[in-house]
């Protein structure tokens, strides 16, 4: 009896002991489908660090921007591990707002992270965010619409074929429009879509000075096309069509082509919600043979807030999440086609990966051909593939996207767009310091 | 003839009035419709008939524990509108008994409070909350909702008071019942209906309010809109889901309005014909 009593107490007592000694670390995330699958697999990571335990806070996207830019200017001390993008990485690393992650792990292997990727997430040769899954944008038509048009897709098509293929394609009695392209306000929406294409053009945001450069004929060039194209074969109301909505259209079979995030082709080629998916084809972005493409760079990543008091949990969970061993994990539970895609170059190295998805070679070759450090034809002061990494950017891309969404809808003409675009741009460069 | 034509009005008033509640909510009868659907059926367009699917209440029950939010949801509605009458039964009931040149001044000062966009002060709040250690606290947040649902109850308590004959306060008084007796034992038996319809109101207001739910609360404290916010997702359509997961946040709302509609609409329409 004694002996039981004392057993009782030992085990009560380490009990005791080893939840006061249990450490909890928050995480901020997005109701993105690998950041669920994510929160799904965490068992494995507990398992192994018994004494971390995970909160989580999941939150739509611009909700958890805010929350995360509050908590962290205001060093609110709420979250441990913050899920943010390429746009926010370096601005914040200057600001030492966030920890440098250099403490991922003997196995970690950062050499293994694609180096485009990598490059947008470091500042001065250091990574500030590991990231968990990477994208860039490419074009996912459908090849029977394109075999009925007589065309064949090319792997590397320009501006001029895209359009050639969206008029062929176009078949508006039967609800089929030729191209879908984002057409929704914001600088992460219709601007990360135009912002890519321009430099397609040889246009770009700013000049070695920080001079706007909306009065310049390249972004002419380029809103026009834009705003003819989809004139011509996109949707009705596509001035309010986002990622979602043409994710939409496509699946239902209402889209000849669509030019958008990687991510979206796991999406469109999954038979259980799409009606499409064993007719999809992939092509990187378009050119105007001026050596850019039209696709753009992103990352959600994991970083850690500089004002955290749990640094050392947080970067062992960051280690865990975007480790190798965590897409042989999701690997092993829910199949190769649903590991992390666009972060390491083994995953695409992988015979069993590149068999699951069929748009595995062309996403590496997307992600490769953007380069955040120089994004354009000409040179600019400013890193970012479809923004500009300066604080200002957010309002002003989404005034600018403002603009030009009104110019889709018809409300104002290309030039006026323009013009106003120039002036908000100006402005908003005097207002910061950039230019007198 | 004059018989006639009232029937007739009343007709068209009836026919109007529902007309009306149908577009006021058809969007929640749509989305818990949706949630009846599986993720393919609720992006092929407009479709009234469900399979009847309840894949995404699994999904959504086993993706995050509805109970903890829902708790949270109940406590911090219930709590903000306790806390909330306690302050505005005596403020009041000293305007309404005993008015001051300035208390009409007062009143639409209360009220011009509610006219602020509530983001622009989020930050001196959130380094409040965050001074006070208050951020993601039950306990924070019920203030913060009391406050922000104060001049309301303030408002329409004042309504109801004034329709109180300050007689029989007097004849309280001249019986010698103290300040307290008056209010607690005179007072507000005579408003209950008015306090039961400004509480229910009030419940309501906290249990929707989603702006400072969702920014100052993180894990503990966070209610079911932080819950609903959980599930939209810009990349990836899961519109079945988001719309099971608002249909269990304003279920147990939307059941209480249901059947205590006769007080609301009593304490929003009282004094209206005055």
């Amino acid at each position: 009896m004694k002996l039981r009593t004392l057993t009782l107490g030992l085990l009560s007592a380490s009990a005791l002991a080893f939840a006061a000694h249990a450490e909890s670390i928050t995480i901020a995330t997005v109701n993105n489908g690998d950041m669920v699958r994510m929160q799904k697999l965490t068992e494995d990571f507990t398992k192994a660090n018994p004494d971390i335990q995970l909160n989580w806070v999941t939150l739509e996207e611009n909700v958890l921007r805010e929350r995360v830019t509050t908590d962290i200017a205001t060093k609110g001390g709420q979250y441990d591990v913050m899920t943010i993008g390429t746009y926010e990485v370096p601005i914040w690393a200057k600001q030492s707002w966030l920890l440098p992650l250099d403490k991922l792990g003997d196995d970690y292997d950062a050499k293994d992270i694609i180096p485009a990727i990598a490059g947008g997430l470091s500042v001065d040769g250091k990574l500030y965010a590991a990231p968990f899954y990477g994208e860039s944008s490419f074009v996912m038509y459908r090849k029977d619409l394109m075999d009925k048009a007589g065309l064949k897709m090319p792997d590397a098509p320009t501006w001029d074929f895209i359009k050639q293929a969206a008029d062929k394609m176009t078949d508006r009695a039967n609800g089929v429009n030729g191209v879908c392209l984002r057409g929704k306000a914001g600088w992460g929406e219709n601007m990360a879509f135009l912002t890519a294409m321009s430099n397609s053009f040889g246009a770009r945001w700013f000049d070695e000075n920080w001079k706007p450069q909306f009065d310049q004929p390249e972004w002419k060039n380029t809103l026009q096309f834009y705003v003819d194209l989809m004139k011509a074969d996109g949707p009705e109301g596509a001035s309010s069509n986002g990622f979602n909505e043409n994710l939409a259209l496509f699946q239902q079979g209402k889209c000849g082509m669509w030019i958008d995030a990687t991510v979206a082709a796991s999406f469109v080629s999954d038979p259980k919600n799409s009606t499409v998916a064993d007719k999809v084809g992939y092509a990187l972005a378009p050119d105007n043979g001026l050596g850019k493409r039209g696709n753009w760079l992103w990352a959600w990543s994991l970083a850690i807030p500089a004002g955290t008091q749990k640094a050392d949990a947080a970067e062992k969970f960051v280690s865990w999440a975007t480790s190798k061993h965590y897409a042989d994990l999701v690997a092993s539970k829910e199949g190769w086609a649903n590991a992390p895609p666009g972060t390491r170059s083994s995953l695409y190295a992988n015979a069993e990966y590149q068999k699951a998805a069929p748009f595995a070679k062309m996403t590496l070759d997307s992600i490769n051909a953007a380069d955040p450090t120089h994004p354009t034809v000409k040179p600019v002061p400013y890193v970012g593939v479809q923004f500009v990494a300066i604080p200002e950017f957010q309002g002003l891309g989404t005034t600018v996207g403002q603009l030009f969404s009104a110019a889709l809808a018809g409300q104002s003409s290309v030039d006026d767009a323009l013009k106003q675009a120039q002036d908000a741009a100006t402005a908003a460069m005097t207002e910061g310091g950039y230019i007198k | 003839m004059a018989r006639a034509v009232t029937t007739q009005h009343k007709t068209i008033a009836t026919v109007a009035a529902w007309i009306v509640a149908l577009l006021i909510f058809f969007p929640i009868l749509y989305t818990i419709i949706t949630s009846f659907k599986s993720e393919q059926e609720a992006i092929q367009g407009f479709n009234l008939i469900p399979s009847g699917t309840f894949e995404s209440y699994t999904e959504v029950q086993a993706q995050s524990g509805y109970f903890k939010f829902f708790f949270n949801s109940v406590l911090l509605s219930v709590g903000s509108t306790i806390l909330a009458l306690l302050v505005a039964i005596p403020a009041a009931w000293s305007m309404a008994f005993s008015p001051t040149k300035r208390t009409k001044d007062i009143l639409m000062w209360m009220l011009s409070t509610k006219m602020m966009p509530a983001v622009a002060v989020l930050f001196p709040i959130y380094l409040i909350f965050r001074n006070f250690g208050l951020l993601d606290s039950r306990v924070g947040l019920m203030v913060m909702l009391m406050l922000i649902n104060l001049p309301i109850v303030v408002w329409m308590l004042y309504t109801y008071f004034r329709e109180i004959p300050g007689e029989i306060l007097e004849a309280a008084r001249m019986d010698g019942a103290s300040l307290w007796n008056e209010i607690v034992y005179v007072l507000t038996p005579m408003a209950v209906p008015g306090i039961a319809s400004t509480m229910l109101l009030n419940i309501i207001l906290a249990w929707n309010e989603a702006f400072w739910t969702i920014r100052l609360t993180t894990t503990d404290a966070a209610p079911l809109t932080a819950f609903i916010s959980s599930f939209s997702s810009p990349q990836g359509l899961f519109w079945a889901k988001l719309s099971a997961a608002s249909t269990l946040a304003i279920a147990p709302i939307l059941i209480m309005g249901w059947f205590s509609q006769k007080q609301l609409v009593r304490g929003l329409t009282f004094g209206a014909v005055k």
